[in-house]
């Protein structure tokens, strides 16, 4: 089983500056009753794009056009909070491609990652340049590991096993279950 | 050559290695415990059954009802109603994953059911030296008995569920050393948010702390779990404490702990783990209990605690100017006489027995401001049980506070318990992020000492203050 390879995104950029943002920012906890997957585009930041009657608000995301601008540049520690995976998924529903951030938290890179959305943390010059630059054309090379946008050139260090599942579509459930002898020898040498 | 001083981190990641780690791929970490719940699962089984895989190891996976279960107070018997046709579909939806493929379900019938975290420790199932995992990132709650519990995303849950592996990279170790004692009315809640506010909502991304220090060590099993509960805010992968004798006195007798002499043996295996004296921790933080005190946050993270009595930041824009400017506090004052709407004790930070007490003995003889709700969750059925048989449900309730089924309730908000736009809540829980409690909601964690007294003073309170006064009568 493969999944689609990616090695190459390049977009307009959307900025969201606020630091911290947490995955109940991203995705509120009352949308997480989903059984199924493909569906949360409406949720993702619900509340920063909608009034308590449904209306829209004024905030940015509701005038962003994610076919155009599909690379969501964000403050510090993005992603931080609850291990939903839900977040990720609302992202990529909504039509995110790739999150450049100077810092995202540990189980949203890993979600991020099982599901091919890219996630480049950059130096903090490069991410602050970016953050002045909101609607800048950006080319994300996965293979490379670098962000180019203008005269702004930073890089990024994927976990390399993610990094080949991107840009191999490699299944990691796939990878797991083919070493199902090793698993099964530290079974049996626990048992002993 | 490798140091042969290792840490207890250390220790339990060696002895679970399936695979090792090499460059190009992660390791193949073995998992003895997989927790799960009716809201981070489906996906994962659909995927199982899409690839017609089974699971694993049944025996090994345990799961229970709590995210989006109703608390209202039901008669026995009576059916939980929910507060929508999703989370009701959700909940069947474990129930029928969990009977066709042979997993324990602590259900709506079962006295076992309760909020994940709480119920783990309570029955037994985790243990010193474990790798525990669960789709909640709160799992690191289980450490406290000295094992390496963390949150894993959906398709990590389906990965364990069909390989009881997870694909892991080594992460970094951080000793967190609390010396000295805690001052009587502050507690684990106290410390740990102390311990956030040191190290910053990002501060230990990418590492497992161990809790170590005379002043954790003094702790009991209830208050480490609090502690360890929220090493998530700070970003730790993991937050752990070596067991001692509280902890093996803790588990004796529990119900899938061993029995006999195999408990015996199991001390003697769990009394070895601790970090070597030489051991090194790649970043070390040092905090001194004796000068903490009752604490508040004023932000919308984690990490924006201070004393009770302190004051907010000074005016100055930027972040802490926005989450001022959330919460509706004013720059450079203090938090005390802040009235608040409505008050939460429970979750899986501070709904167990002792959290209950804690709550129970400020609100003994006194009552609940008028217009205030306040509303206790036990954190299991377990702990209902416990708290109802010493009557500290009578206490709650003749104060004026709803005693509600056990369940995550106010902490998600998810299942029908939250507060109303713009309302201030003074939360046990272990998040304050913008909505977390409700659209709008604006969230103070506390102790549920803090609590209790914001219930009875209707406002932000030192709940020394209340307890001086008892103590004086
Ligand atoms: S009580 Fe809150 S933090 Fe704990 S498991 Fe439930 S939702 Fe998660």
């Amino acid at each position: 089983m493969l999944n689609e390879p990616i090695t190459r995104i390049a977009s307009r950029s959307f900025t969201l500056r606020d630091a911290n943002i947490d995955t109940d920012q991203i995705i509120p906890a009352r949308f997480l009753t989903t059984t199924e997957r493909g569906k949360l585009g409406e949720a993702c930041f619900c509340d920063w794009r909608f009034n308590e009657d449904g209306s829209k608000t004024a905030h940015p995301l509701n005038g962003v056009d994610p076919d155009a601008a599909s690379i969501l540049v964000a403050g510090d520690n993005f992603g931080c909070g609850s291990s939903r995976e839900h977040a990720p998924w609302a992202l990529m529903d909504f039509g995110f491609q790739a999150v450049i951030t100077s810092r995202a938290a540990d189980i949203f890179k890993s979600n991020a990652a099982k599901n091919g959305l890219v996630v480049c943390e950059i130096d903090e010059a490069s991410h602050a340049a970016l953050l002045d630059r909101a609607g800048e054309e950006v080319e994300i090379d996965v293979i490379g590991q670098t962000v180019t946008a203008g005269n702004i050139r930073a890089e990024f260090k994927l976990e390399p096993f993610a990094r080949t599942c991107l840009i191999e579509g490699v299944d990691p459930m796939g990878y797991i279950l083919a070493q199902d002898e090793a698993i099964t020898r530290f079974e049996e040498a626990r048992a002993a | 050559m490798a140091s042969p001083s290792r840490t207890l981190f250390d220790k339990i990641w060696d002895t679970h290695l399936a695979a090792p780690e090499k460059t190009e791929a992660p390791g193949l970490l073995y998992v003895d415990l997989h927790l799960i719940h009716e809201v981070t699962s489906p996906q994962a089984f659909s995927e199982l059954e899409k690839r017609g895989l089974k699971v694993r190891r049944p025996d090994l996976t345990f799961a229970t009802l709590d995210h989006a279960t109703p608390t209202t107070p039901r008669a026995p018997g009576s059916l939980p109603i929910y507060i929508n046709d999703a989370a009701k579909k959700q909940v069947e939806r474990l129930e029928d994953n969990c009977r066709r493929h042979d997993i324990r379900l602590a259900g709506w019938s079962s006295e076992d059911r309760g909020i994940v975290h709480v119920i783990g420790p309570e029955l037994g199932l985790t243990q010193p030296g474990m790798t525990i995992v669960c789709g909640d990132s709160h799992t690191a709650t289980h450490g406290a008995f000295g094992s390496l519990a963390f949150g894993i995303g959906t398709t990590e849950v389906g990965h364990v569920l069909a390989t009881q592996c997870l694909l892991q990279r080594k992460p970094k170790t951080m000793r967190v050393t609390v010396d000295g004692k805690l001052p009587r009315g502050v507690g684990a809640k106290d410390m740990i948010l102390a311990i956030i506010a040191e190290l910053g909502a990002g501060g230990a991304a990418g590492h497992v702390i161990e809790y170590a220090g005379e002043a954790i060590e003094a702790l009991s099993m209830e208050a480490r779990m609090t502690v360890c509960n929220m090493s998530i805010e700070a970003g730790a992968r993991a937050g752990l404490v070596a067991p001692d004798a509280t902890t093996f006195d803790w588990l004796r007798g529990r119900k899938y702990a061993p029995k006999g002499a195999a408990f015996e043996a199991a001390k003697q295996r769990w009394s070895k783990l601790k970090s070597d004296p030489g051991a090194v921790f790649d970043t070390e933080v040092r905090l001194d209990a004796s000068r903490m005190a009752p604490m508040v946050t004023w932000g919308d993270s984690p990490d924006t605690a201070v004393p009770v009595s302190a004051t907010t930041p000074a005016a100055a824009p930027g972040k802490a100017a926005e989450a001022l400017a959330y919460m509706g506090f004013r720059p450079g004052h203090t938090l005390l006489g802040e009235p608040v709407d409505a008050v939460f004790v429970g979750s899986c930070t501070n709904a167990r027995l002792s959290d209950l007490r804690e709550a129970a003995e400020i609100m003994a003889g006194r009552h609940v401001k008028s217009g205030v709700r306040m509303l206790v969750v036990p954190g299991s059925e377990a702990v209902k049980r416990a708290a109802e048989a010493e009557g500290l449900d009578a206490i709650f309730k003749t104060a004026g506070a709803e005693w509600r089924e056990p369940g995550c309730s106010m902490c998600i908000a998810m299942n029908g318990d939250s507060g109303k736009p713009g309302e201030l809540v003074v939360s046990t829980s272990n998040r304050n992020f913008a909505g977390r409690q409700g659209k709008g909601v604006r969230t103070v964690l506390a102790s549920p000492a803090t609590a209790a007294a914001a219930a009875v003073c209707g406002a932000i309170a030192d709940p020394r203050r209340i307890l001086e006064a008892s103590y004086a009568q």
